[in-house]
């Protein structure tokens, strides 16, 4: 991957400096030194690299590149140098040296490919990526290091540490000076050197720098008769540290003991001298028996047919008689200590960055949560009904923003128009359902529960019936593509920014209607007492509907919310209809703070039981689901609770 | 003539005598209905060689009387109790498990030795043992024998296990939530979410279920490897239908009487009964471990029919659909709970099963595979909006040109009214 | 003449509104008390504290001779204690017969298993007629409970009442809804019922009251005002005051 975008960085780079006319061809430069590009020796490549650098002819680098990957060729008919194309037939395309552009063409047998041996190819590409550190354009740059970061090496010290000087960009910078300090850790010639090269990786969080610290920690398992006189990481205690067994196998491993005798080779070989119906004296009916395999294993022994086996005593006294370790490959005891401190140093600051990472994410997954439960936990607060279509009009929002993707193809355009449009669409599914299948159940909330998933069974095979089984696409604009990068643990990608604000929005609106306009006032006084509200000359029919309607509406929302993140398929209700329940069952019935609350809590709660068991989402629902089960306990109206006799209702 | 009047309508100087099946019609009507059809799917099937139902269509049938079997529990739990539980095809599913762990274990066990008597050296215990969790769970990675495990060689102890596992489950979950005073659709979404986890706890691997890949090959019953599955699917037949029956008088007997009563009484006024002295929470603890216990019964018959359980059969929808069925057919009456669940599930399997042939109407043809699952869902709303009653209601307007002075609407749809506590005032 | 239930300091607010406020009231076995009050006084949360459907903030609320607290127990507890409550809006059980609503509340072992195993006692079905003929309920003892008239529900919840054998009654608002000769009956009803056991009226009705001829006592915004006789209690300045407004 880094390859090919290097490749196009470089193809352009070299078009645009073919453009500006070099001040010497290049092909003619190759042809100066043609014998030595043709069949480039070891010790004589270094002169004619000098020469190419020197030169400072854009097309050097991709030069470097293809020489180094045997895609450099020479036409026997003129001479000259190309780039190997297309082979089509017997007859093999060249690409220009400057521009790689098609320029010719040759027939194969013309056409001779140049193939540098190994070590001048090493040459070429400690050449390369000199060139390329010193490279004008930032993403080379940026790739050698990279490259260098992927496979470090000790000559790569000087031409980066070099670089440092001259290098305008700050972060690169920084990553030089950083990356040099790591290969001195590795390759530094004396201990003060590279304990302070430790010493000034203080600060970083990268992996590389990890990587590099634990590299020179690494271990290497040890068993000896005595402790021999080496950079002793720890001594382990068999019993302790490790299992008696493991220790035993260690030793076998090293020569030092005989190998236990398995079950499995003591039954094959049983079975390989078994004569006459017996073996070792046993009959071969017992031998299910496996005290009676080990009589006839052991006499077998005692006539010296099989080695014998090695017993409890015997390995006890070989544990006794070694002593297991752990050795550092590093011979340098000071190198590390420091490595050791420096790494649990960064360590911890990893760790507090990523907690806060996981905030970041569970902060994004509870306005998640709280878009697709806002809705459900104002139609459940104010009219008692829980709506379990409310997952299938999530998904009418996000097949909403999928159509209209179709018909404007401007990313950015199409998301504006979509999101009201997903609201309406939403709002008039839920005026239609409130008002044909709702208001008839307003008593019977075990049945409205029932009816609604009718409907939601049926909305959902529509679904597929109109779009497919398989995932639709809904794009977000390119501006949310991306992350925003704090550090090296911490980013947070623009999308869910993006559907925080959005939440952030939601929350405002709502708590606007809710508390300042009429509407909400209504709203308000419903959900407290009905009765009394229709007596005081308020319309709960009214209500109800544009309330479940506004429910609805918001489902809609989050659906083109949900949909920018993850895929559009006619079952995405179904997965956030739980969490969604859940939500509102944990937050208290209506009310848009418990909501809030609700989500947040469920949010942090299931991001961090995937950070404690993060190879298995499915645990972390099944324990999440567990931990509300028993929070109801504690909490049966939930965490912001309706008090007095509004509440006992 | 509906079940509700079971204790016997009038006045009476003194307590009927007769015994329960005499003094309860409707129970000796379903009883001989059952047993009328259970003796004629048995002569027509091809075990006596009739041939005219073919042995995958009694298995259905008798999948179908296990399914009517958890109806009536559900029907005890929702339509007499007013306890909305979208968790009992878990407890199903639990049976299932249960009794499949069992035939897989039994199974496996006669095919390894039969492979293990060739070898020149007899097997041990625990040769066999290792050899038959490598085939059982070759398929998740694994080849130990999870805790859950512990008893699956053992017959009796895993029939215990179909009984014992979903009555505790049951029991401490509705010790919680019953406790705690959840009730209506809170309950619901409770139970719903119970059933859940527990469906993503068996998907995974390590959960020592076998993951998503579930139990297998159920229909080869151990020890009867000879028989033809013609007479192994009437031997399961028959006793789905005894399982069935019983269920039937039991549930009967429950709802009858004075227990009947008090739990028809908390359906529809929990408060009430409370203040008369009854604790309420034994008693909805007492109908829900009940019939959770049934539920895995029928589940432990189910699956050996079915030939496989996965745990898609736990998840959420299943016991939806078991509400869909005892709502269809009516709840509150336990042979409505039967209609329905035959009802639909025949039907279902019917439409999805390409037996209802597509309509072509010109421009677009509807495919039933396609557009049943919406037919039942429209269907659904239909039913609960203009027949409550569901089809169990058509008995009662047979009863009511009987009986011209019954009037009232006072069914169970009252009963699922809990907003109604806390406001006597 | 021994105090059965006692309530002392007893205070309980909603939302920061004091239904209660440091009540206290004695009630002894055998009485007839008539409980009075404009309306927000705190007559029903009253009831709701004893019957343990409200756990007050603060306060006892002692029964019986070993003065048990009655907070500590659950409403089915404090029911099989011997305290029966009757409702303002009847709530008897109207899918079921009446026959089926005096069964239920008959005095007998409430357990799960009590109930699924008890086969049907002759005693029992003779108390039931006994009540029913009480209550003048006897014609309609196979009819759904749903199909009565308002004051036949008010009369057969009475009726369970009595089947409970409860050493307490609270009976809230009992003639409401009733005509002059339900009134009559209701009044002997309650007046009989007085002379075994505790009888506690929740009553609007000052005529009502007046035909009882018991101790009153007057609840005003959650505590009591007065207590005495009908006639004391009228004359009280306090209470002219509170009933015909300042």
């Amino acid at each position: 991957m880094r390859r090919i975008l290097l490749t196009i960085v470089l193809a352009v780079l070299c078009m645009a400096g073919a453009q500006r006319a070099a001040a010497q061809d290049f092909q003619t430069l190759l042809q100066d030194n043609a014998d030595e590009v043709a069949d480039p020796g070891r010790s004589t490549v270094g002169a004619l690299l000098e020469t190419l650098i020197a030169s400072g002819d854009p097309a050097v680098s991709t030069f470097l590149e293809r020489w180094q990957d045997r895609q450099v060729v020479r036409n026997a008919e003129d001479g000259l140098f190309y780039y190997a194309g297309r082979k089509t037939g017997d007859t093999v395309q060249l690409l220009d040296i400057e521009t790689a552009e098609p320029a010719a063409e040759a027939p194969a047998g013309a056409v001779s490919e140049i193939r540098p041996n190994g070590g001048v190819r090493r040459e070429i590409a400690g050449a390369l990526v000199r060139f390329q550190l010193s490279d004008p354009n930032i993403a080379s740059r940026r790739a050698a290091l990279d490259a260098i970061a992927r496979s470090p090496d000790a000559d790569q010290i000087e031409p980066l540490a070099a670089s440092i000087e001259g290098e305008p960009d700050d972060t690169i910078r920084v990553r030089k000076e950083q990356l040099v300090a790591m290969l001195t850790v590795r390759f530094g010639d004396d201990t003060a050197e590279r304990v302070a090269a430790i010493e000034s990786l203080s600060g970083s969080l990268s992996l590389d720098a990890r990587a590099t610290l634990n590299q020179t920690l690494t271990l290497r398992a040890g068993v000896a008769a005595d402790l021999p006189d080496a950079n002793i990481a720890r001594v382990l205690e068999p019993g302790e540290d490790l299992t008696p067994d493991a220790a035993y196998a260690q030793l076998v491993e090293a020569d030092l003991a005989p190998p236990r005798i398995s079950p499995t080779a003591i039954r094959d070989a049983l079975a390989a001298n078994l004569s006459g119906g017996e073996v070792g004296g046993v009959l071969v009916e017992r031998l299910s028996d496996p005290a009676a395999r080990l009589v006839a294993y052991d006499s077998l022994a005692a006539r010296g047919f099989v080695p014998p086996r090695v017993t409890e005593d015997e390995v006890a006294a070989a544990l006794d008689s070694h002593v297991f370790y752990e050795v550092y490959d590093e011979p340098d005891a000071a190198v590390t200590t420091a490595a050791q401190a420096m790494l649990t140093r960064i360590e911890t600051a990893v760790a507090v960055n990523q907690t806060i990472d996981l905030s970041l994410d569970a902060l994004s997954l509870a306005s998640i949560y709280f878009l697709a439960a806002i809705g459900l936990a104002i139609t459940f607060g104010v009219m008692g009904v829980i709506n379990m279509a409310h997952g299938e009009f999530i998904m009418m929002g996000a097949y909403t923003g999928y159509v209209v993707q179709l018909f404007i193809p401007d990313y950015t355009l199409s998301l504006v128009v979509a999101l009201p449009l997903a609201f309406a669409v939403t709002f008039g599914a839920g005026v239609a359902m409130e008002r044909l299948v709702i208001r008839w159940l307003y008593h019977r909330p075990l049945e409205s529960l029932l009816a609604t998933f009718g409907i939601s069974i049926a909305l959902q095979q529509l679904a597929k019936n109109i779009f497919g089984t398989q995932a639709r696409p809904l794009t977000s604009p390119g501006w949310l593509d991306g992350a925003l990068v704090i550090n090296e643990v911490v980013s947070i990608a623009y999308i869910r920014i993006a559907i925080f604000v959005l939440a952030l929005v939601f929350l405002g609106l709502i708590l606007l209607v809710l508390n300042r306009t009429r509407l909400g006032l209504e709203v308000r006084a419903v959900t407290q007492n009905a009765g009394m509200a229709a007596s005081m000359g308020i319309n709960p029919d009214r209500i109800n509907m544009l309330t479940f309607g506004l429910g609805s509406g918001i489902a809609g929302i989050a659906g083109v919310a949900i949909g920018l993140y993850a895929k559009v398929t006619s079952e995405m209700g179904q997965d956030y209809i739980v969490q969604s329940f859940m939500t509102v069952v944990v937050g208290g019935v209506g009310n848009v703070w418990g909501t809030l609350a609700g989500a947040a809590l469920i949010g942090v709660l299931q991001k961090g039981i995937e950070w404690m068991n993060p190879s298995n989402t499915l645990a972390a629902q099944t324990y999440m689901i567990l931990f509300i089960i028993l929070f109801i306990q504690f909490r049966p109206k939930g965490i912001v609770a309706l008090k007095g006799r509004a509440a006992e209702a | 003539m509906a079940t509700t009047d079971m204790a016997g309508p009038g006045f009476r100087p003194a307590p009927d005598r007769r015994p329960f099946i005499l003094r309860n019609p409707s129970v000796m009507y379903f009883l001989a209905a059952l047993a009328v059809f259970t003796l004629g799917v048995t002569l027509l099937s091809e075990a006596t060689g009739v041939g005219f139902l073919s042995t995958s269509f009694v298995k259905t049938l008798g999948k179908t009387l296990c399914l009517c079997l958890v109806a009536v529990a559900m029907d005890v739990v929702w339509g007499y109790c007013g306890i909305l539980s979208l968790g009992h095809m878990a407890f199903f599913g639990i049976g299932g498990y249960a009794i499949g762990m069992w035939l897989m274990y039994a199974r496996t066990e006669i095919i390894v030795a039969e492979s293990l008597a060739a070898s020149v050296i007899p097997p041990t215990p625990d040769e066999v043992r290792d050899a038959i969790g490598s085939q059982i769970f070759g398929v998740v990675g694994a080849s130990e024998f999870p805790w859950v495990w512990g008893f699956a060689s053992s017959l009796p102890l895993q029939l215990l296990m179909v009984v014992a596992v979903p009555g505790l489950l049951a029991l401490v979950f509705g010790w919680l939530a019953f406790r705690t005073r959840v009730a209506g659709v809170y309950l619901s979404i409770l139970t719903q979410a119970m059933t859940l986890a527990l469906a993503l706890y068996l998907f995974q691997n390590d959960s020592g279920l076998r993951g998503n890949n579930g139990l297998s090959g159920l229909q080869n019953i151990p020890g009867y490897g000879e028989t033809s599955q013609d007479v192994i699917s009437i031997a399961f037949f028959w006793a789905s239908a005894l399982a069935l029956a019983l269920g039937y008088v039991l549930f009967a007997w429950v709802v009858s009487g004075k227990m009947g009563s008090v739990v028809r009484g908390i359906r529809d006024n929990e408060a009430r009964v409370r203040f008369l002295g009854y604790h309420v929470e034994s008693y909805k603890l007492f109908i829900f471990t009940l019939t959770a216990v049934v539920a895995g019964i029928a589940g432990a018959l189910y699956y050996p029919q079915a030939g496989i359980i996965n745990p898609a059969e736990l998840a959420p929808i299943a016991s939806i659909y078991l509400a869909v069925w005892v709502a269809v057919g009516g709840r509150g009456r336990l042979y409505g709970a039967v209609i329905g669940a035959a009802f639909v599930s025949l039907l279902s399997s019917w439409f999805t099963g390409g037996g209802a042939p597509a309509i072509n109407l010109g421009f677009y043809r509807i495919q039933w595979t396609d557009w049943w699952l919406i037919l039942l869902g429209l269907s659904f709303v239909g039913v609960t909006l203009f027949a409550p009653k569901g089809i169990g209601g058509l008995f009662d307007l047979i009863a009511e040109r009987r009986t011209p002075d019954r009037t009232g609407d006072y069914g169970p749809n009252d009963g699922a009214w809990r907003k109604e506590e806390g406001r006597e005032e | 003449m021994s105090t059965l239930l006692e309530v002392s300091g007893v205070s309980v607010s909603f939302d920061g509104f004091r239904a209660i406020n440091n009540l206290s009231i004695q009630i002894a076995e055998p009485e007839l008390r008539a409980v009075i009050g404009p309306n927000g006084a705190g007559k029903t949360t009253f009831m709701d504290i004893i019957t343990g459907k409200t756990r007050p903030d603060e306060g006892r609320v002692l029964w019986g001779e070993k003065s048990v607290s009655l907070l500590s127990l659950s409403e089915s507890q404090i029911a099989r204690q011997g305290i029966g409550r009757k409702f303002q809006k009847p709530t008897v059980f109207e899918a079921q017969s009446v026959r089926e609503n005096l069964r239920m509340s008959l005095k007998n072992p409430r357990g799960p298993f009590d109930v699924l195993l008890a086969r049907g006692k002759p005693d029992d079905e003779t108390r039931i007629d006994e009540i029913a003929a009480e209550i003048g309920l006897t014609e309609a003892l196979g009819r759904r409970a749903g199909e009565l008239s308002h004051g036949q529900k008010q009369w057969l919840e009475v009726g369970m009442l009595l089947a409970q054998d409860p050493r307490l009654l609270l009976v809230d608002e009992p003639a409401a809804g009733m005509t002059p000769a339900e009134r009559e009956h209701t009044t002997d009803l309650l007046k009989r019922a007085a002379q075994t056991r505790a009888v506690v009226v929740v009553e609007h009705d000052m005529e009502f009251v007046r035909r009882l001829n018991c101790k009153v006592t007057v609840l005003h915004e959650g505590s009591v005002l007065a207590e005495g006789s009908l006639d004391h209690v009228t004359k009280n300045k306090d209470v002219i005051d509170v009933y015909l407004g300042r």
